[in-house]
């Protein structure tokens, strides 16, 4: 068993974001799907961070950790407020750029 | 020179398809509320692994952060966003999902190819050496010396979205609220004069006080204004017929 | 070479007539006509006065230039604006401008009642100028200059009356065949430049002794090729017989005395060339000699007074070129048939016109008949002219037609006897026709109407008329007397060895000549003047009769052979533009339409498929990132 199967399993959860984003129609499963992208990526840092033996790598993950609340925070606002006027959270409702 | 303990490796093999299950069941399950909770799941599997490569501090961070703050505000916008068509899972865009599937497969498939040429023969350090401290001692050296202006950056960063939320929340009025007079007024014009004289007090009509047993009209049929919408839509509801009186007893009785 | 600066006056004068005319809009319609005659008289005196000067200096000073400007100096290419004016261009302007200004005063009563008058005089100025400098011009060049001129001035007074599609249509005819002939003279001048370096007539002579065959021929080729498109030969001689749409005046002026001699000119001109290329002068010959016989025959079958006159102006140009083919024995006889012509024929047609306006512009010459009584003058003056042209004599004709006769038999061998038997059959036939116009319109009973009430013309139009009757009387007489013109031309055309040995004695020639009038005369006489003629064309005729109506298929063969494929060429080329260059373009266009309408497929508004696209740039980035590490 060596450090690096915690790089595997953080691409497995990455890819499974991926698609995620892309094929779920509800907004805030989308923006669930971007978080354990985001969550994936921290494993990652976290990971090379004990590999390389130093801490900047979960310095990173700190922050990234933040970001990432900020925009759960103002996202959510978001979607809560299209919902407000358009009655509707599916993503595919904001298609009036379509023809 | 890292060398992994067997009880990191059993945890490890346990937990890691856990987490890769809970994540593919939440891309799959049809209710939101499931995906959120799976997606709950996978967060504090995570947090474990965090807490088993000796970076104690961002697992416990993940926890109070991820999964307590984060998740528990997803939970909260589902109940007021609610029950929604945007649940079906057939695919209304054509081609898209073997897209989806098919690129996501050679992402994957590349990162690991990346991956593993990268580390061939790469030897793991470990963390003993910068934890000799502490992790939280460790973390605090670096994040005010090498990363203080980030730190800096992102504090206001986390107020600026404060302010954004407060911003987005805050419904303004674009016609002024209606008086008291002008309410009334508008009662009255509304189709039935029930509705004119007012809601009689709650429970007037109620057989029971659960949330999802209906009140009864005087004509026996459940009252729509009694119960929540979305109980009804869930088909929640309950029959409120075997919570009626039976026969009233009119006799008086001395008072003793 | 003497200069002399007053050259230039006689073009600058009637040139500056017709811009004034044109210029001046109507506010010149009482007096642009008086001043039009004016200024063509004023060149005609001009010319006199250096015709005076020119008989009073010695032969070898006798030709005067004069140099205008520097025209054209690119490399090695030098032609100067300048004029020349030798022996033989001294003809040419006198007869341009003397019976320029009789047709001008002719004019003033023909086109009285024309409320366009100032532009026709105008266009006739202009007419004189243009040609002025195609005579006076002293290299190739400067002559093209006015030889587009005076097609200029053709193509404007034919289609005067354009008001009629069919009059415009004429124009037209006339402009495009001129224009094949002009090419003729393009080739020859880029052919002369390439090979001798020059174009001037001076430079050309000098250059022509030491060039080679080759190049000479083709240059007497080209040359030929212009003078048929000009003078109206075979096989450019289409255009004639429509160009009598326009007014009488302009018929006798263009298309009799001036303009469709340039041709003649020209070869003239280049009997330097000619000389020393004897092919080309073999097929200059052979050009004369068919539009001889090809004239004479359509003018037999043609009932219009105008168009027979122009089928005989034809014939009698093909006995000019026939003159100047036969090299320097001929030049001077061809030019003395072309003076003498241009009496006799400018007045037969003047004469026309003075028919015409008597008879409410009918032309048709069935329908005319005793006209002797009621027109005596131009009766008179007509016949003076039919006399010249058949070849009485001691009238003009006489002298110079059986000059031509006689060296045409003179050349020796069988293209002798070829060339005068076929002028001699020319000479017949030409009395016949001319003798069926005279006793149509004169000499027969009336076959007219009361309702046309003839009438002689005003002394405006029979004085000039009988001017040039009396030119048509004296001219050969003058000319021939002592060989003056023969040796008045020598220095520009070359001498004649005078020695060689007769094959035909003249008095022989004449006495043949005089029995082929004489048959052709009678022949006439039977069958017009003394039978019955219908007043209608009859319908069964001869088919001879009706190919010689038909001007000898020469506008079916032109049709059938040059237009007709051509406008198949261009239908061929214009659907071929159309689906090969615009279908090129339009494929173009319509690839780039289709490209977008493909591509816009990605746009479809769902935020989904970005995301998707997103997804897969991002795998292109890590594969990109894999292939580079690898």
């Amino acid at each position: 068993m060596n450090p690096y199967n915690y790089l595997y399993v953080a691409g497995l959860l990455f890819t499974i974001g991926a698609v995620g984003v892309v094929v779920r129609r509800n907004a805030i499963v989308v923006f669930m799907c971007v978080e354990l992208m985001l969550n994936a990526a921290n494993l990652t840092l976290v990971t090379f961070s004990r590999i390389n033996g130093t801490l900047d790598g979960q310095i990173a993950a700190f922050f990234t950790m933040v970001v990432a609340a900020c925009e759960v925070v103002v996202g959510l606002a978001i979607i809560v407020t299209i919902y407000r006027s358009r009655r509707s959270a599916s993503v595919d409702d904001a298609s009036l750029l379509r023809r | 020179m890292l060398t992994i303990q067997t009880p990191e490796a059993v945890m490890f093999w346990v937990l890691a398809p856990v987490a890769v299950l809970a994540a593919l069941g939440m891309l799959l399950v049809k209710k939101a509320v499931h995906s959120a909770l799976l997606l709950a799941w996978v967060m504090i599997t995570l947090a474990i692994f965090y807490i088993a490569q000796d970076a104690v501090f961002l697992g416990i961070v993940q926890i109070v952060v991820y999964t307590g703050a984060v998740m528990m505000l997803f939970l909260f916008i589902l109940m007021l966003v609610g029950v929604d068509a945007s649940d079906s899972l057939t695919e209304t865009i054509s081609g898209l999902r073997p897209i989806a599937i098919t690129a996501a497969v050679g992402f994957g498939g590349l990162f690991t190819s990346l991956i593993g040429r990268a580390t061939l023969g790469h030897q793991a350090i470990g963390l003993e050496k910068a934890n000799a401290d502490g992790n939280v001692q460790g973390l605090a050296r670096q994040l005010f010396s090498t990363y203080v202006w980030p730190f800096e950056v992102v504090s206001a960063l986390l107020i600026t979205a404060a302010l954004g939320a407060m911003v987005l929340a805050h419904h303004q009025r674009t016609v002024a609220r209606p008086t008291q007079r002008e309410q009334a007024i508008a009662r009255f014009r509304t189709g039935s004069l029930a509705s004119a004289a007012g809601l009689p007090n709650p429970g007037v009509f109620a057989r029971h006080n659960a949330v999802d047993v209906p009140a009864l009209l005087p004509d026996g049929t459940a009252a729509p204004n009694s119960i929540s919408a979305t109980l009804e839509a869930r088909g929640d509801m309950l029959d409120s017929k075997r919570f009626e009186l039976g026969e009233v007893d009119n006799t008086v009785t001395e008072e003793k | 070479m003497t200069t002399s600066t007053s050259l230039v006056y006689l073009i600058a004068l009637p040139l500056f007539g017709a811009a004034i005319l044109l210029l001046a809009g109507r506010r010149a319609d009482s007096w642009g006509h008086i001043l039009a005659t004016l200024l063509s008289a004023s060149s005609f005196g001009v010319g006199l006065y250096q015709l005076s000067q020119m008989l009073s200096r010695a032969t070898e000073e006798r030709a005067v230039t004069q140099k205008l400007f520097a025209w054209i100096n690119v490399g090695s290419f030098n032609v100067d604006a300048g004029l020349l004016l030798d022996q033989l261009s001294i003809c040419f302007v006198l007869l341009i401008t003397g019976v320029g200004t009789l047709i001008h005063i002719y004019s003033i009563s023909y086109m009285s009642h024309d409320e366009n008058r100032r532009r026709f005089f105008a266009y006739l100025n202009l007419f004189i100028a243009a040609m002025l400098l195609l005579v006076l011009g002293n290299s190739y060049l400067n002559l093209y200059v006015g030889w587009e001129g005076v097609g200029l001035a053709s193509y404007l007074l034919i289609g005067f009356w354009n008001q009629k599609p069919a009059y415009a249509t004429a124009s037209k005819k006339a402009f495009v065949m001129n224009r094949i002939g002009d090419m003729g003279l393009t080739f020859a001048i880029m052919i002369a430049f390439a090979t001798l370096g020059t174009v001037s007539f001076s430079g050309v002579e000098a250059a022509s002794h030491t060039a080679s065959k080759a190049a000479l021929t083709g240059i007497g080729i080209m040359l030929l090729i212009a003078a048929t498109g000009k003078s109206a030969q075979f096989p450019l001689q289409a255009w004639l017989g429509d160009a009598m749409a326009g007014p009488t005046p302009v018929s006798a002026l263009i298309h009799a005395a001036t303009m469709v001699t340039a041709g003649v000119y020209l070869i003239v001109r280049s009997n330097f060339i000619f000389d020393a290329a004897p092919t080309a002068q073999l097929l200059v010959v052979i050009v004369g000699a068919i539009t001889l016989t090809f004239g004479a025959l359509v003018g037999t079958a043609k009932d219009d007074i105008k168009k027979a006159l122009a089928a005989s102006t034809m014939s009698q140009i093909g006995y000019m070129i026939l003159g100047a083919g036969l090299g320097p024995a001929g030049y001077a006889f061809a030019i003395m048939h072309l003076l003498t012509h241009g009496f006799f024929k400018a007045g037969m047609f003047l004469g026309a016109g003075s028919v015409m306006h008597g008879m409410n512009d009918q032309v048709n010459m069935r329908r005319y008949g005793a006209l002797r009584k009621f027109m005596p003058i131009t009766f008179a003056t007509f016949g003076l002219g039919y006399l010249a042209i058949i070849g009485v004599p001691p009238f003009a004709g006489f002298y110079s037609k059986d000059a031509i006769i006689e060296v045409a038999f003179n050349a020796g061998g069988v293209k002798g006897i070829l060339l005068g038997s076929t002028a001699l059959l020319g000479a017949a036939i030409t009395a016949f026709y001319m003798t069926r116009v005279m006793v149509l319109t004169f000499t027969s009973p009336k076959r007219w109407e009361d309702d046309q009430h003839p009438h002689e013309s005003p002394w405006l139009m029979w004085i000039p008329m009988a001017i040039l009757a009396i030119g048509s009387v004296t001219t050969g007489y003058l000319f021939t007397r002592g060989h003056a013109l023969v040796h008045w031309l020598a220095p520009v055309v070359g001498e004649h060895a005078e020695t060689e040995e007769m094959l035909i004695k003249p008095i022989v020639v004449s006495a043949m000549a005089l029995v082929a009038v004489v048959i052709g005369v009678a022949i006439a006489l039977a069958k017009y003047q003394f039978s019955e003629v219908d007043e209608l064309a009859p319908e069964n005729v001869s088919l001879f009769t009706e190919i010689a109506r038909k001007d000898l298929m020469q506008d079916s063969f032109n049709e059938a052979v040059f237009m007709r494929p051509g406008q198949v060429i261009t239908r061929v080329l214009v659907k071929g533009d159309e689906s090969v260059v615009d279908g090129t373009v339009r494929t173009v266009a319509r690839i780039v339409m289709g490209s977008g309408s493909t591509l816009r497929k990605t746009q479809t508004g769902f935020a989904r498929s970005y995301a998707a696209l997103i997804l897969i740039g991002a795998v292109v980035l890590i594969a990109g990132i894999w292939v580079v590490t690898q």
